[in-house]
């Protein structure tokens, strides 16, 4: 198992360059630079600054100093900030889209796979119709509307939350962030597992549960849930990946310190480091994620295990 | 009662006095974007400005009106010719760090920011310093040909290339503050990591969470100090307006620095005279290629600018009353007087719009011999409603225009390079002075996109500049305005409005045209 995990790991490396190398020279094609805005900069401070910042060498050599510090772990500097370079402004921003992410990851796991149990078990019943329409309605609308709309309500017409910031981390400043992002995944989840219940609740094993006396809640607990639960491991590497690298609207909306708005921000402000940084990191979450999604895989179907 | 609750209840009603004291003197302020950097030689923004304004001084320092008084200097001379000014430092101002302030750091600062090796982004708004463009440009390599010299610890000598009116404003800036020379010695690139960065204004930061906010605390060695009336403030990082709105209303803002205008309205009804909205010396306005036919033609670019109906924009496009601009150079602009204004402001819009068409078919246009244009902005929903307004403005002259927009970066680029027909700009004021306004428009300057050029106006702004008498000086510099209108130019479109929402529970807050708020001037009460 290690010895696969670390095969696997060790093949990313080459798709890892190439996206890298990719990524630095598409970045030089599209219009516009670090330096350019509202106010143009005189040639002789333009000049400075891409002497500051090794731009005005040769792309070559440029990328071959950018891959360089990158084999000795330096992700270079950012443009749009002078006092924290990406690393140090990626792991500045990761404890809070950790801390958010992993939360919401949990809740939209617990909720879709309870509200998709209990759509299965209720199948074409009320229940089902219900709870099948606030899904709906959590994966229809999207978050930068559900966003305000809870900021209104709960934080200026109840008054029960903080509007928006991280305050001093506590569970009140958490409770909107967490929710809008997990809402739509919740939806997937229990979307997922209700299609994936129904499938295995007309398997013959179960229906021998079944014909055993077995309850219904015993039968889906013991025998039901692992195997519902394959088609929604799958899903969930994917989402991991995008609740752990944080949400641009989540973030600006509730004003939060988190990486999310550095994928977007760093390309709309032609900020090279960063985009390479990001790109980089994002990367390697994925396949991270992917290969804990195989081993979950590994662990619940014994077909996969024993291959 | 036991000993223990006893301890409690008193602890208790302690804590909640502390808290309340606490909070009552912290202002919480919505500052909008990220900070570059503490480093006032690395900014470029206001809400970079409104940080390094508070925890930095400069030799002048601005007033709650934003007037020039003295700050870091008690007093100044400027030699008969205008071109040297030596400042008396104040007795016993320190840095926070206890170390005194002495003319030692000014010279220091200034040769960092002239350095080309500093890379700083502003350095050329002071190159009105003897050798300081040259020394950025790295003609010349020893920093110490910079006009900026310590005579001793407390006296500090400035030499210009010319005489300069607006010098006095232009030291308000930041990028002619002091630096603890003792600190960036000694630490580096590190000095102004929080923890190792000293400053020498009225509060020093304490704290930096990036995309969150910038806390800071009163400076204890700043001479001022027992007049503080606010303990400390935090700079939130956020970009989106109507959260901020929402944070304001829920008591977790204080003052907001910018608002959605389509909220004005609401705001003018639920929050009474906590809007304020007040002149600001910013222009927003079109560039036209004049280099590029049909628009090198006057009478088309004349056309264009007659048919824009300026009065509908403010208070209908907008919503929060930008006021028409007919001038180049923004009304209430110091060292000015009234502006130079187009002959045809007064005109009634119907017949602005008949003289246009004249204007047109004079040119060779009209409604079987349309004007193409293509109008470029960069995307913004407000750019985008005004463009769209224009351009049915222009209609009626059988003008088609093609909307086109492009992202910031990519706008600014096109600009440059001239590669726009018409084009949306603005420009917001460095210091206060005609000069940042009329410096668009003369020959090879960079922003000046539109590459309108005419040798008198270039003549009459530099003969402006290197006359001592502001008076005269103002003469010169409006016969250009006038000239640059006459010609259209560019066509102006309306002045900026500077945009803030006050807590009534905040006291000292005055609206300038420089949008300038020194927290040292504000209270708060209960």
């Amino acid at each position: 198992m290690i010895k696969y995990a670390l095969r696997r790991l060790l093949s990313t490396i080459p798709v890892l360059w190439i996206a890298v190398t990719a990524c630095f020279f598409v970045l030089r094609l599209a219009p516009g630079g670090p330096f350019d805005g509202e106010r143009p900069l005189p040639p002789v401070i333009l000049k400075n600054l891409a002497a500051h910042y090794n731009l005005d060498k040769p792309l070559v050599q440029q990328y071959l100093i950018y891959v360089g510090d990158l084999l000795r772990g330096d992700l270079g500097p950012s443009f749009a900030s002078e006092d924290f370079t990406v690393a140090q402004q990626i792991m500045i921003g990761l404890p809070y889209t950790f801390t958010i992410g992993t939360a919401a990851f949990l809740l939209a796991i617990v909720v879709g796979v309870v509200v998709g149990c209990l759509g299965a078990l209720y199948q074409n019943k009320m229940p089902d119709y219900i709870l099948g329409a606030m899904i709906l309605v959590g994966v229809v609308l999207p978050n930068f509307l559900i966003a305000p709309v809870l900021q209104l309500i709960f934080g200026i017409h109840l008054a029960w939350l903080p509007v928006g910031g991280w305050g001093d981390g506590s569970l009140k400043y958490l409770i909107m962030p967490v929710v809008v992002l997990a809402l739509p995944h919740a939806g997937r989840i229990s979307r997922i597992t209700r299609g994936s219940m129904i499938e295995v609740m007309g398997q013959n094993y179960i229906r021998t549960a079944k014909a055993k006396g077995i309850g219904p809640r015993l039968t889906i607990m013991r025998h039901a849930l692992k195997p519902a639960m394959m088609p929604v491991v799958s899903y969930l590497g994917p989402a991991a990946s995008y609740l752990l690298t944080g949400s641009l609207v989540v973030e600006s909306v509730f004003g939060l310190p988190g990486i999310g708005r550095y994928f977007i921000n760093a390309a709309l402000n032609r900020d090279y480091g960063m985009v390479l940084g990001t790109v980089i990191f994002y990367m390697v979450l994925i396949v991270i994620l992917n290969l804990l999604v195989d081993i979950a895989y590994a662990w619940l179907d014994p077909k996969v295990r024993n291959r | 009662m036991n000993f223990l609750t006893k301890r409690f209840m008193v602890s208790a009603v302690l804590g909640s006095l502390l808290a309340v004291s606490a909070h009552a003197a912290t202002l919480n302020i919505h500052n909008g974007g990220d900070p570059t950097s503490l480093d006032p030689q690395k900014l470029s923004g206001d809400w970079e400005n409104r940080i390094a304004g508070d925890i930095f001084e400069g030799l002048v320092t601005e007033d709650a009106k934003d007037n020039p008084i003295p700050g870091q200097a008690e007093s100044w001379k400027v030699s008969d010719d205008g071109k040297v000014y030596t400042f008396k430092l104040r007795d016993g101002i320190k840095w926070s760090d206890g170390q005194p302030v002495t003319a030692g750091d000014f010279v220091f600062a200034l040769q960092r920011l002239v350095d080309p090796k500093n890379a700083s982004d502003y350095a050329y708004l002071q190159f009105t310093i003897k050798n300081a463009e040259k020394i950025s440009k790295g003609e010349i390599a020893d920093l110490s040909q910079l006009g900026v010299k310590a005579i001793d610890d407390k006296t500090l000598e400035i030499t210009l290339e010319n005489p300069t009116p607006y010098f006095i404003n232009a030291l308000m800036h930041y990028t002619a503050y002091p630096l603890p020379k003792h600190v960036v010695e000694a630490k580096g690139a590190d000095w102004v990591k929080i923890g190792n960065i000293v400053t020498n204004g009225p509060y020093k930061p304490t704290e930096w969470v990036p995309g969150s906010h910038v806390t800071t605390v009163k400076n204890d060695q700043y001479y001022g100090v027992k007049d503080l009336k606010i303990d400390g403030a935090k700079f939130f990082v956020l970009e989106d307006q109507e959260a901020a709105l929402k944070r304001y209303r829920a008591g977790e803002f204080d003052i907001l620095t910018d608002f959605p205008t389509d909220q004005y309205e609401w705001m003018k009804k639920n929050l009474p005279g906590q809007a304020h909205v007040a002149p600001f010396s910013g222009l927003y306005y079109y560039v036209v290629n004049s280099q590029k036919p049909p628009f090198s033609d006057k009478r088309v670019r004349q056309a264009l600018s007659m048919a824009i109906n300026r009065e509908v924009i403010g208070p209908q496009i907008l919503g929060t009353g930008e006021l028409p601009a007919y001038s180049w150079v923004p009304p209430g602009t110091a060292n000015y007087g009234e502006p130079a204004y187009v002959s045809w402001k007064d005109m009634s819009y119907k017949d602005k719009v008949e003289e246009a068409k004249k204007l047109l078919k004079e040119a060779g246009f009209g409604p079987d011999h349309p004007l193409t244009a293509e109008l470029k902005y960069n995307t913004n929903d407000n750019h985008k409603r005004i463009a769209v307004a224009i351009a049915s403005m222009w209609k009626p002259l059988g003008v088609n225009v093609e909307l086109v927009n492009a992202e910031t970066k990519v706008h600014y680029d096109q600009l440059q390079r001239g590669e726009v027909q018409i084009g949306r700009a603005g420009w917001l004021a460095d210091y206060n002075d005609p000069d940042n306004f009329l410096n668009l428009l003369v020959t090879g300057v960079q922003m000046n996109y539109g590459r309108w050029s005419n040798p008198e106006y270039d003549k009459l702004i530099k003969d402006g500049n290197a006359q001592t008498d502001l008076t005269k000086r103002a003469e010169l510099f409006k016969q250009a305005e006038q000239i640059a209108l006459d010609d259209s130019a560019a066509l102006p479109i309306y002045y900026y409005v500077s945009k803030n929402v006050v807590s009534p529970k905040i006291e000292g807050f005055v609206d300038n045209v420089q949008d300038i708020h020194r927290t040292r001037w504000l209270s708060m009460k209960e």
